[in-house]
């Protein structure tokens, strides 16, 4: 009779969660879509980070990209908004329960064509959340026309041949003053679950701009976001480290190699230099990597811009400090007092 | 000059008996010239000295230059409804001063610039030239100021011809530049200039005057804006996201000022309310879903334009059942259309909003008492029917000054509707009912229960938030038989609401064969044409309708008329149409009146619609 193994006990995060605790439902995207590979590092990133999951708000509007809140964190809210309209659902919420950690998931079109108005005026107010762009260049859920993210001359499977400029949303982003804007790519877990980690401990908006194949529609030899042009293109700018606010940092380092951020909560992110001398909290020198990039054709990932010091949007609107759903009726409604006062002063 | 010569000055000519307490005064401008100052001491004096009074802003979409007027009317029987005849008319405006002086009726006295030689246009009516021009040099030094005051002599040549207290005067001055001791000098130096030049230079020959009566004691002016907002205020609304259009701006701006004197939180000293101007109306209304699906009594305020870009959200906030509150002081659209003039234009569009089979609740102020009673209403059935609430005012109503009484402490506490928000209450409701199940009809009212986001923790607590694609536990499904219940449910809901809108007002007169039916603004108007009708023998019933969906008294009241006027401030007659499919057979019961012109209705054009009708 062979021996019964013990039932092997899965690892517990510091809220005593498992992994799976922070899984959602089955995804119905297509098989090997990218975006399956980052609603996975989100959960990773969510466990490792020990959030309490009722905590978290997921945001999403239409799309492939805007289904995903639904595969990740079931333990928490979730509000699939209308098309592009995620930013206005968020900021709502946000504004009267700065409690939640709000994640947001949308994809090229949702953010850059439909929703770009309100994605635009989000990174302006610097509304706490992070959000994530599944960026594969096309609009999936409607079969494949291009979107506003996709690169000159770039080719449909039809053959048909983009014209127009892309929009660079991480350019964008920083021209706007988001305070944390990264670049990504699905196929690198290592980079996109430290970012991540760093996104949901900065304070204000974090974007985090993902290369994310369609492995339908835009996976083809003539598409510049297919899984081949990434990895071959793909140059990360640094290797990203995360450490939480509750980890001694034990290691030195050399501010010659590597960039030391500390984050609002604590937290910090070590970048170790990969490109000469990239200083990540240049906004300056971030904006002209962005359009160097785009001149060369070239792929680079990693923690474009930080600025951790921001004011997120409930401090610059005087209401920090106190989640306003939570006040008590009693305290909503002004006493008889001062009604009295307004109505003599029209008398 | 002695007492005896002014009030020889004074008296009324011979044959023309005096108009006490009952007229218009008419005062023509150009935009941005301050003349709305002037205007509202002028009407605030009259209402001080006990007289029933009304104050009405005509303006153009312009900021500077174009002509404006502002009309006061004075009402010794308490109606404060537009009028059509203009009594008194204050020419300030040389471009439109010919036209103003041909609309005036006959006998009105007419105040002008002396050198616009106004008084050959007309014979039959009384010209006060006034050399204002020369006046402001003589009684104004500092040039910057002139422009303004000189809207002030008129208040005082005014005072003068009709009669107003001048201490009255002073107290609306003072209130006006609330007691700025240098503001308060200047003014009251030209109001007195115009008035002594008056006393001086004209004789009296129009039959129009003021006399200090008993008929404001205790009663506030208002713009219906400001009466909505403090409504909000007191319904504790916690986050208004908003996107400046004429005519709600100032709601949401009178919101802000209010809030920010009374909404502090009286234990941690924060602002319980949170603002966001937003980017577009779409965003305002999205901002608000997510306030309210957080928790927290959202709102925003609009116009028929935000109106239409609401659509979608609107959707979406009624099949996901989120409250919000939406304030839609309605105007005539589009944007380059008639933006300042009043219209009660968006009741179809607004009562159908947005997308699949949506239908909404819609209440309908007619006075500032009830713009502030109903902001309240709002809230709590927003939250109770966890759904959008509309607030249909209008222009007229939320940009003029209204009298009023001064609005109630609210006797009943928030309605914060079915939400389940801590650990026990979640507990207790699983044990009763098995699970949550956010989109389950458990008490048969079509109303589920609803947890918020953070406030439990526990897996049974959350769900996940969309469109109508969902089953009762809020999964997402295309099944025919979870769609079509979820329809169901949601239409039973709407019956529900049916028992809780506010119900209409009714006026039964006792062997009345005609009905009237009317809503919001409209109601000063009918209210005044009743009076008259009857005095012409012509006794009519009254039905004024307070919300959508209709009431079961609707119907009744139709049942029990020969005929029933509608009166509609639109083209089309759009609440006329939804009564048509509302009724069946009565239906054929109804006519229907609609006024459309930009201006707020006047009784004239309700007793015209409905003498025209009866006739036939």
């Amino acid at each position: 009779m062979s021996s019964v193994a013990e039932p092997k006990v899965p690892p517990s995060n510091r809220v005593g969660l498992t992994v799976k605790e922070y899984g959602g439902i089955k995804s119905t995207l297509c098989v090997g879509c990218g975006h399956d590979v980052i609603t996975r590092q989100i959960t990773q990133a969510l466990y490792e980070m020990s959030v309490r999951p009722y905590k978290v708000a997921k945001f999403s509007g239409i799309g492939c990209s805007s289904k995903t809140t639904a595969y990740f964190a079931d333990r928490g809210h979730g509000f699939n908004a209308v098309h592009g309209r995620m930013p206005a659902i968020a900021t709502g919420a946000m504004m009267v329960n700065p409690d939640l950690l709000a994640i947001g998931v949308s994809g090229d079109g949702d953010t850059a064509s439909i929703g770009a108005g309100q994605f635009v005026h989000l990174l302006r107010r610097n509304v706490p959340m992070v959000y994530v762009v599944e960026n594969n260049g096309v609009y999936g859920l409607t079969k494949g026309q291009f979107s506003a993210t996709a690169d000159a001359g770039s080719r449909l499977k039809t053959g048909a041949v983009n014209d127009l400029p892309a929009m660079d949303l991480c350019a964008l982003a920083i021209e706007l003053g988001c305070g944390y804007v990264a670049r990504s790519f699905s196929g690198d877990m290592k980079q996109l679950v430290a970012l991540l980690k760093g996104a949901m401990a900065h304070r204000g908006t974090a974007l985090l701009d993902v290369i994310s194949p369609c492995v339908t529609f835009n996976n083809h030899d003539s598409s510049t976001k297919s899984y081949k042009w990434a990895k071959d293109h793909e140059i990360p700018i640094h290797e990203i480290g995360f450490i939480p606010y509750y980890e001694e940092i034990a290691v030195e380092y050399d501010p010659g190699t590597t960039q030391d951020v500390a984050l609002h909560d604590g937290s910090h992110i070590r970048l170790r230099k990969l490109r000469e001398d990239y200083d990540a909290t240049d906004k300056a020198k971030a904006l002209s990597l962005c359009l160097e990039a785009h001149e060369k054709t070239e792929f680079l990932t990693g923690l474009i811009y930080v600025e951790p010091a921001k004011k997120d949007f409930l401090e610059l609107s005087g209401v920090s400090g106190q989640p306003i759903v939570s006040v008590p009726d009693a305290r909503l409604r002004p006493p008889k007092k001062a009604l009295d006062e307004i109505m003599e002063a029209l008398k | 000059m002695s007492t005896a010569v002014l009030e020889e000055k004074r008296s009324e000519p011979a044959g023309r008996p005096p108009v006490l307490n009952d007229f218009s005064i008419h005062v023509a401008t150009a935009n941005g010239s301050g003349s709305m100052s002037s205007n509202s001491i002028l009407m605030r004096a009259i209402f001080q000295m006990g007289i029933p009074v009304s104050g009405k802003n005509l303006f153009p979409s312009n900021i500077q230059g174009l002509p404006t007027w502002f009309t006061i009317r004075a009402s010794k029987d308490g109606f404060i409804a537009r009028r059509r005849d203009i009594g008194v008319l204050i020419c300030m405006n040389p471009e439109t001063a010919h036209e103003d002086v041909r609309t005036v009726a006959p006998g009105a006295a007419v105040i002008y610039e002396e050198s616009l030689k106004l008084d050959t246009l007309r014979h039959d009516v009384v010209f006060y030239p006034v050399p204002f021009q020369k006046l402001v040099l003589e009684l104004v030094s500092d040039g910057k100021l002139r422009r303004l005051a000189i809207n002030m002599i008129y208040v005082g040549v005014a005072a003068w011809l009709l009669g107003v207290d001048m201490a009255e005067v002073e107290a609306a001055v003072s209130k006006q530049f609330k007691s700025k001791a240098a503001a308060v000098d200047i003014n009251m130096k030209a109001i007195r200039g115009g008035l002594e030049w008056a006393e001086k230079n004209l004789t009296k020959r129009d039959p129009f005057r003021l006399e200090r009566m008993n008929g404001t004691a205790g009663k506030i002016i208002i713009e219906g804006n400001a009466a909505t907002a403090i409504g909000c205020m007191m319904a504790g609304v916690q986050l208004l996201a908003w996107y400046p259009i004429t005519p709600s701006s100032s709601l949401a701006e009178s919101l802000i000022d209010y809030a920010s004197k009374h909404r502090l939180d009286p234990v941690t000293g924060k602002p319980t309310l949170a603002v966001v101007q937003a980017e577009d109306e779409l965003a305002a209304l999205g901002m608000v879903l997510g306030g309210g699906w957080a928790g927290a009594r959202s709102m925003t305020t609009t116009s028929g334009p935000g109106i239409s870009l609401m659509s979608e959200f609107t959707g979406l906030g009624y099949y996901a059942e989120v409250p919000a509150v939406i304030v839609d002081v309605q105007r005539v659209g589009p944007s380059t259309g008639l933006p300042t003039r009043t219209m009660q234009g968006d009741i179809t569009s607004t009562y159908y909003l947005s997308h699949g089979d949506a239908k909404h609740i819609l209440l309908i102020p007619g006075s500032v008492e009830e713009c502030y009673a109903m902001a309240i209403d709002a809230f709590d059935l927003a939250e109770r029917f966890q759904t959008p609430v509309f607030l249909m005012t209008d222009l007229d109503l939320g940009m003029n000054n209204w009298m009023a009484d001064p609005f109630p402490y609210p006797d009943k506490p928030l309605d914060r509707g079915k939400v389940l928000r801590t650990k026990e209450e979640l507990e207790a409701h699983v044990a009763k009912f098995r699970e949550f199940a956010r989109y389950r009809d458990v008490d048969g009212d079509g109303i589920p229960w609803r947890t918020l986001p953070g406030f439990i923790d526990s897996p049974a607590a959350t769900y996940f938030t969309r469109g109508s694609g969902h089953n009762e536990r809020a999964q997402y499904t295309e099944r025919p038989e979870d769609y079509k219940n979820n329809m169901d449910r949601l239409a039973r809901k709407f019956e529900t609401a049916r028992k809780y809108v506010p119900g209409p007002v009714v006026s039964k007169t006792a062997g009345a064969r005609v009905g009237i039916i009317a809503y919001g603004s409209s109601d000063f108007a009918v209210e005044e044409a009743r009076v008259i009708l009857g005095r012409k023998g012509l006794q009519s019933g009254y039905l004024r309708l307070r919300a959508l969906p209709f009431t079961p008294d609707a119907a009744a009241f139709v049942a029990a008329h020969e005929r029933v006027y509608v009166v509609d401030q639109n083209r089309d007659g759009q609440m006329y149409d939804l009564l048509r499919l509302e009724l069946g057979a009565d239906a054929t019961k109804l006519r229907s009146i609609r006024h459309y012109d930009g201006f707020p209705l006047d009784a004239e054009t309700v007793i015209e619609g409905i003498e025209a009708g009866e006739k036939n």
